[in-house]
């Protein structure tokens, strides 16, 4: 099983249980000074990691590092920064959101976190993608036509890899390996926590199934309910492969501030920016005042607004989609440094204790009427 | 071309936009075959659980019974497909060029004066090919899908060469939630592609037509949908 945060425990409505976790997620998203003058990449990365130790501070479980290449996400090392935060920091977990396994080496990868895991004493943690922003592939020399490929063999490759011991792999994206011993270990025949991310096409969460890693469901827009199916999907595509449940995140981009408007407002023109910049190439539409009302409302994507706005959000998105873990992707191009400060302060200090308590008493409930000593209108 | 009940539907390609569009076309009354490169079998628990009521069958088999084949696959796969399998078909293509994913393929894709789906159409030339459903985001579709005669319906282009098709396929866009707007010629369905100007984009259907009828004035019918929708938000 993998290693994982054990603060408290949340059911799904499958009733499997597994540790709640509420995480954030950042691409290294490229800061402005306040009075809105672009900082330079490299005081990004540095306030990256003052922000990764904020996180611990406040209470939030793991803090993840997506993979980018760009001038807007100048953040390619991730682990690097990873390991200065684990330098820093004692309890929190710590890992990719995503690594582009496509276009790297898997036993590089696998080598990175679990020195990385080695550093942390064993908060390491790796979320796998295809790479749904593919800068990376023309950066390393990989044609884009053979993503798919890329994807199946990599995993395919990790999965040993995780297993641990001696590795024989063969395949056409990478050399052979025979019998070979690939270091370093982990502690205590443990396993290095994997997951999948996946961004709505159901083979991905077949092959997560397929592999035995966790996954984590990428919704970045639309309705998150439709991805509850999802959830099932995973966990019957589990059992017809003879492996265990195993448990389902969400990872939700958002920005929390003392009231919803201002969250709105501060947010708003820095994610119409980001989307107006990768909507070409990722085939995003342009948002409106009307598609972000829909998209920061009750039933759309964006966890944006007050504590107790997002805290309601994530709590009712979890139970719907049967997910134990939600990572929030905070920032958007140019949000200065202090902004997302507030943002990681409130959501450690003010969303994470609602949102467990939340789920505790839903948990608690369904449980109560699953027993038939309560029903809905006695509970509430 | 008509018929004495609904036309049933194959879609093809059961990633992102495929299982989508099945559904609406399923919720519209009509039957639904979905079928990807391989075994259905292995079709068999995505379609229990995201597509029910759908039948998973082999590609073939899929084809043979359907009297419409929307193509959801990624471009660059149906460039591996055998083209006679959908000789005779009327055929929906609801794909992009989309370099991200399909990598680059050779001209005359990403020819500014030829349509993708003409493309297609050139290497099917049994079938009968109309463009629509490509345009707007499949975490969309469903979202925006409404009952004829809804105030806030959307608008989808269907693009055809062959009148009578194009009118086939724009009772099938109507049932499944969505004004359909013909637009004269597979060539005109250029305006539905990445980059074009309603690309993306979930209108209404006057705004659509402003929209793709003043390429020209492309920036300002954006404007003015911006405009108008955050007013009404």
């Amino acid at each position: 099983m993998p290693d994982q945060p054990m603060n408290s425990t949340a059911a799904g409505d499958k009733g499997t249980a597994f540790p709640l976790v509420l995480g954030l997620d950042t691409f290294g998203d490229r800061t402005n000074t306040i009075e809105g003058q672009p900082l330079s990449h490299a005081q990004t990365i540095r306030n990256v990691v003052e922000e990764g130790v904020l996180a611990e501070q406040v209470g939030v479980d793991f803090f993840g590092i997506g993979e980018h290449h760009t001038d807007y996400f100048p953040m390619p090392a991730g682990d690097l920064v990873l390991a200065a935060i684990a330098a820093r920091t004692q309890r929190i977990h710590l890992g990719s959101a995503v690594t582009v396994l496509s276009s790297d080496d898997p036993v590089r990868v696998f080598q990175r976190y679990s020195t990385l895991n080695a550093l942390s004493s064993g908060r390491a943690e790796v979320i796998l993608g295809r790479g749904s922003s593919i800068e990376s592939f023309p950066l390393f020399g990989y044609d884009l036509a053979d993503y798919e490929q890329l994807f199946e063999e990599k995993t395919a490759l990790f999965a040993q890899l995780v297993e641990g011991g001696p590795v024989t792999w063969q395949g056409t994206t990478r050399p052979a390996l025979r019998d070979q011993d690939v270091v370093p270990h982990l502690e205590d025949g443990r396993r290095l926590a994997t997951w999948v991310g996946v961004g709505g096409s159901p083979q991905s969460v077949i092959r997560a199934a397929r592999l035995g890693f966790s996954l984590m469901l990428a919704i970045i827009g639309g309705r998150p309910a439709r991805f509850a199916p999802f959830t099932d999907l995973f966990q019957q595509a589990l059992a017809s492969f003879g492996r265990p449940p195993l448990p389902v995140g969400v990872h939700g981009p958002g920005h929390i501030a003392p009231t919803d408007e201002q969250a709105r407002e501060e947010f708003w023109p820095h994610w119409r920016e980001l989307i107006r910049l990768v909507a070409v190439e990722r085939g995003f539409a342009i948002p409106t005042e009307e598609s972000f009302a829909y998209e920061t409302g009750p039933l759309g994507a964006l966890y944006v607004g007050s504590p107790e706005t997002v805290a309601q959000k994530i709590a009712t998105n979890l139970r719907t989609l049967g997910a134990t873990r939600f990572d929030l992707k905070y920032g958007a191009g140019g949000l200065p440094h202090e902004t997302l400060m507030t943002n990681i302060e409130l959501y450690g200090r003010e969303v994470i204790p609602r949102v467990r308590e939340w789920m505790k008493e839903m948990t608690d409930m369904s449980r109560l009427v699953a027993n038939g000593e309560s029903n809905w209108d006695q509970a509430g | 071309m008509t018929y004495a009940t609904m036309p049933a539907i194959a879609v093809l390609g059961a990633g992102h936009v495929g299982p989508a569009i099945a559904r609406l076309a399923l919720d519209a009354g009509h039957s639904v075959a979905i079928a990807t490169s391989g075994n259905p079998g292995h079709l068999a628990l995505v379609t229990q659980l995201l597509i029910p009521g759908a039948d998973p069958l082999w590609a073939a088999d899929a084809i043979a019974r359907a009297d419409i084949v929307v193509l959801a696959m990624p471009l660059h796969r149906f460039l591996r497909m055998d083209p006679n399998a959908l000789s005779e078909k009327l055929v929906i293509d609801a794909m992009n060029y989309w370099p991200p994913t399909d990598g680059k393929l050779p001209p005359p894709f990403g020819k500014e004066s030829i349509g993708t789906s003409e493309v297609v159409a050139e290497r099917l030339p049994d079938a009968t090919v109309v463009k629509t459903l490509n345009h707007v985001g499949y975490h969309e579709l469903e979202t925006y899908a409404r009952l004829s005669g809804s105030m806030d319906r959307r608008a989808l282009g269907v693009a055809g060469d062959d009148l009578e098709v194009v009118n086939t396929v724009s009772a099938f866009v109507d049932r499944i939630g969505y004004d359909a707007v013909p637009l004269g010629s597979l060539n005109a369905g250029r305006v539905l592609q990445p980059g074009g100007p309603v690309f993306g984009t979930v209108l209404r259907r006057e705004d659509f037509e402003r929209a793709v009828h003043s390429s020209a004035e492309q920036q300002k019918a954006f404007g003015l949908a911006e405009q108008h929708y955050g007013r009404s938000a």
